[in-house]
């Protein structure tokens, strides 16, 4: 079983003299990973978002274009009776 | 082979395994590091020559394979893409870079911080460490090339050209302690030998090993996720699987 080197917070915080450079490399480790990370994940909710405003302004679009077929249909159809 | 492995490169169907794996991996990525982490850091005696600071090692040694392992499978996936065409082994190489990037840089941190208190130094133009620069370079240049066409196939194409040229600084780095004089150790554990490093020492640092090896499959998977939407919007599949992430997302603010 492995077994804790140190006997205290203190002495596991100072690294045997060497704190600067060990906590320096792993706090830089974590946080250059946690960013690659959180880039990735909110690069990916990025697109999904562009996509669904693509989509939900293609189906704005259709409609209209349907509601002024109907209206110039409609137009076209009061003429002839007139 | 190719006939078994042709459908897991349909896009749809290789969308759906990367959402499969991912969180699993990520879960498993993310506790392997803290596992290998605090055990190399608290649960291991120092070094007899290096004291407290050879601790650094559980970080610096995966983060350094791995910069090579990711370079290996960017290379692999550009021959891929370049040979036989596959789309989806073309996204892989933009998926992959970042990430080897990414650990490149952190080799090469971890390795000044560890220099410093060891060999007086943070940097010195040694043979190891200028070739891992390099590497940092390569990696950079993929990321770069392939945005800089207003063509995105010969973007991709010279991107992928370029990480297969690259391929050669792989064993240069390797050798390189064993081909120049250098300040930098010899291998520890990646040689045909029995490691030259305690058991009480290695067993955290192969946890470690295994934690950045996630780290790459979990974000690979995740990016390269990503980039087949970006890359597949206008077919029917993407276009249902946003519309249901809309729905989802409205029942969830609802």
């Amino acid at each position: 079983m492995p077994e804790l080197h140190f006997s205290s917070w203190s002495a596991f915080f100072a690294m045997g003299g060497y704190s600067l450079f060990v906590w320096l490399s792993f706090g830089v480790t974590f946080a250059l990973l946690g960013l690659l990370w959180w880039f990735s994940q909110s690069g990916h909710r990025q697109i999904l978002k562009e996509l669904a405003a693509k989509q939900a302004r293609e189906l704005r679009v259709q409609k209209q274009l349907k509601q002024s077929e109907q209206q110039s249909e409609q137009q076209q159809e009061q003429g002839h009776s007139a | 082979m190719f006939k078994w492995l042709d459908p897991y490169a349909k896009p749809e169907t290789l969308y759906r395994i990367c959402g499969l794996w991912f969180p699993w991996l990520m879960t498993a990525a993310v506790a392997t590091l803290l596992l290998g982490s605090v055990w190399g850091l608290a649960f291991t005696p120092a070094d007899y020559q290096q004291g407290d600071s050879y601790r650094i090692i559980h970080i610096h040694v995966p983060s350094a394979i791995w910069s090579m392992g990711a370079y290996s499978s960017m290379a692999i996936a550009a021959l891929i893409a370049l040979v036989w065409q596959v789309k989806a082994a073309q996204w892989a190489v933009g998926a992959i870079a970042p990430i080897g990037a990414t650990f490149t840089v952190i080799a090469l941190f971890t390795g000044a911080a560890w220099g410093k208190p060891m060999w007086g130094t943070w940097w010195v133009w040694d043979a190891r460490l200028t070739s891992e620069l390099i590497l940092l370079f390569l990696y950079l240049g993929v990321i770069a090339l392939s945005g800089a066409f207003a063509d995105r196939q010969t973007g991709a194409k010279a991107s992928a050209l370029l990480a297969i040229v690259g391929v050669v600084n792989l064993p240069i780095i390797h050798f390189s302690v064993e081909w120049w004089n250098t300040l930098h150790q010899g291998a520890t554990i990646t040689k045909f030998a029995k490691p030259s490093i305690d058991a009480s020492m290695l067993w955290p640092l192969l946890i470690s090993i295994l934690a950045f090896g996630l780290w790459l499959a979990a974000l690979t998977c995740l990016r390269l996720k990503t980039a087949i939407i970006q890359n597949e919007q206008h077919r029917p599949w993407v276009r249902q699987l946003v519309a249901s992430a809309v729905k989802t997302a409205a029942v969830k603010e609802g």
